[in-house]
């Protein structure tokens, strides 16, 4: 089943309540998916980079920042967060950052790296977990999220969405593809690394190779819908850009709501009740297989 | 005139009240506050009293419907009205998929546009659509009429038994065994009545649209189809 949610701003008198706006949206969505969630968030701009860490026992965090900062004379600014940690560190350090870890840290996963996007995500309710990293207090002009009800594989926290194979892009999928294991082999051929066997991870793998070969996101999720085959419903942030596509019988549900401050995302309209102004604001339903996009300016 | 403000009562508390209604009810008006996409709101009814619903509706609402009016000031969700039995159901903005599936019986009538399937496996009720229908509308319908004010999406009446379509403006494909059929007196005449019954009558000319019917070529076995079982 799955529920994903998605608020993208227009208006940045509304940043700093990003948070708690979709801190609202997921908690609704618990109904859709009570195993895990996930967040993603695009907060300030960061000088350099931020790769954002996550281990299941804190402390290994802890002492990897001290390894790290020891051994490669590192410096970066760490905020911890339950069992996440953001990085910020200059961009030049990254390939040394992941080679260090690769080598002394195991038990910790790189989630997500970008100028701006920051990833959480964990096993348990929703609440729980939007508790835990005390989402409502995160700001920014962005963010997507997802509740997930476990079908076909384990409930742990590497089968959480969202999903990030590249700087500043991360996915959230409601449905199921079929031709993700083809598609994995075509992409790791293409240069490509995945960390997980799961079909979501493929598709954000899939935009990434469209869009560095020169494609906008747009044209990405245009072309995604003649590549993965299988139900979607996907949303998708960039730096910049927000995205929504549905698949060509449009299997898995979805409402938008746009005015003039933000544009929504939810699987059921439920999940918008709680923005402000809704009551006034455009909804619709994505039609099959046409790209919703946005981009901020 | 009972009001439900569903932030402050429960919506099984709603539609306990509404079941529970006897059929000489003089309670025959009731207002539906907040409903906030839930799902469910003012299913199976049996009572001629009138419900309105002050927003947008989630799934499956005025499901089961039977001899009641319910009027959704919003959007509904998936499944609007589905597997209704008599009654009216109005939607004012959009529906979102399988909009009057299964439904024997009523009006359906939705001023905005309707998703994906609306109609599929219809059993007798009369669906308008002010604006366009999804792909896939009227899939296996068995009786009734859908008339279309706007386009149509692709595979409209696919695999149809009986049930009229009628549709105005374009049709992107049709699907299986269904085809566009004459448009006779008798058939005008259904039309008025069905624009009718929406409020229509004068507004809209029945000679502007098409029919759509079955081929009945799915109907029977057919031994040269053998192969594809």
């Amino acid at each position: 089943m799955c529920g994903i949610v998605g608020l993208f701003l227009k208006n940045g008198a509304l940043e700093p309540r990003l948070g708690a706006l979709l801190s609202g949206m997921l908690c609704t969505m618990t109904d859709r998916g009570p195993d895990s969630a996930g967040f993603a968030v695009y907060g300030t701009g960061a000088e350099g980079l931020k790769l954002t860490l996550r281990a299941a026992d804190p402390a290994l965090l802890a002492d990897a920042l001290d390894g790290m900062r020891r051994d490669l004379g590192l410096a970066c600014e760490a905020t911890a967060r339950d069992t996440h940690t953001v990085l910020t560190l200059a961009a030049s350090d990254e390939a040394r950052v992941r080679a260090w870890l690769g080598a002394h840290a195991r038990g910790i996963e790189v989630v997500g790296a970008g100028r701006r996007m920051e990833i959480f995500k964990e096993v348990g309710l929703p609440r729980a977990v939007a508790e835990r990293f005390d989402l409502a207090a995160m700001t920014g002009s962005h963010a997507i999220g997802h509740t997930r009800m476990a079908t076909e594989s384990a409930v742990t926290t590497d089968g959480a969405h969202p999903f990030s194979t590249g700087r500043d892009e991360c996915l959230v999928h409601n449905g199921s593809l079929s031709n993700h294991n083809g598609l994995r082999r075509r992409l790791e051929r293409e240069g490509l690394a995945f960390a997980t066997r799961n079909d979501s991870e493929v598709a954000a793998g899939y935009l990434t190779w469209r869009m560095r070969a020169g494609a906008s996101l747009k044209e990405a999720l245009e072309s995604s819908l003649s590549d993965l085959d299988g139900f979607f419903t996907f949303v998708v942030g960039t730096e910049t850009g927000f995205a929504v596509v549905r698949d060509p019988i449009a299997c898995k549900p979805a409402v938008m709501a746009e005015t003039d401050d933000y544009v929504a995302f939810g699987s059921e309209y439920r999940a918008l009740v709680g923005l402000p102004g809704i009551e006034a604001a455009r909804v619709f339903e994505p039609e099959p297989a046409r790209v919703y996009a946005w981009e901020r300016h | 005139m009972p009001t439900f403000d569903l932030r402050l009562a429960p919506l099984r508390a709603l539609n306990g009240a509404l079941h529970a209604l006897a059929p000489e009810t003089d309670q025959t008006h009731w207002t539906v506050l907040n409903p906030d996409g839930r799902h469910a709101i003012a299913c199976g009814l049996d009572a001629p009293v009138s419900v309105e619903i002050e927003g947008n509706a989630g799934y499956y609402c005025a499901g089961m419907n039977k001899r009641a009016s319910i009027l959704v000031a919003g959007n509904a969700g998936v499944g609007v009205a589905e597997n209704m039995m008599s009654g009216f159901v109005r939607v004012r903005g959009d529906a979102s998929q399988s909009a009057g599936a299964t439904a024997h019986g009523g009006t359906l009538v939705i001023d905005g546009n309707a998703g994906a399937r609306c109609g599929i496996s219809m059993k007798g009720v009369d669906i308008l659509v002010k604006g366009s229908v999804g792909h896939m509308s009227a899939f296996m319908a068995q009786a009734g009429t859908l008339t279309v004010l706007g386009d149509a999406g692709e595979a409209l009446g696919d695999s149809l038994y009986e049930a009229r379509l009628y549709v105005r403006g374009r049709v992107t494909s049709l699907g299986a065994d269904c085809v566009e059929k004459e448009m006779r007196d008798v058939h005008r005449a259904e039309l008025h009545a069905r624009l009718q019954a929406a409020g229509l009558a004068g507004e809209v000319d029945p000679g502007e649209f098409r029919r759509f019917g079955s081929a009945r070529t799915l109907y029977h076995f057919h031994v040269d189809n053998a192969g594809a079982y």
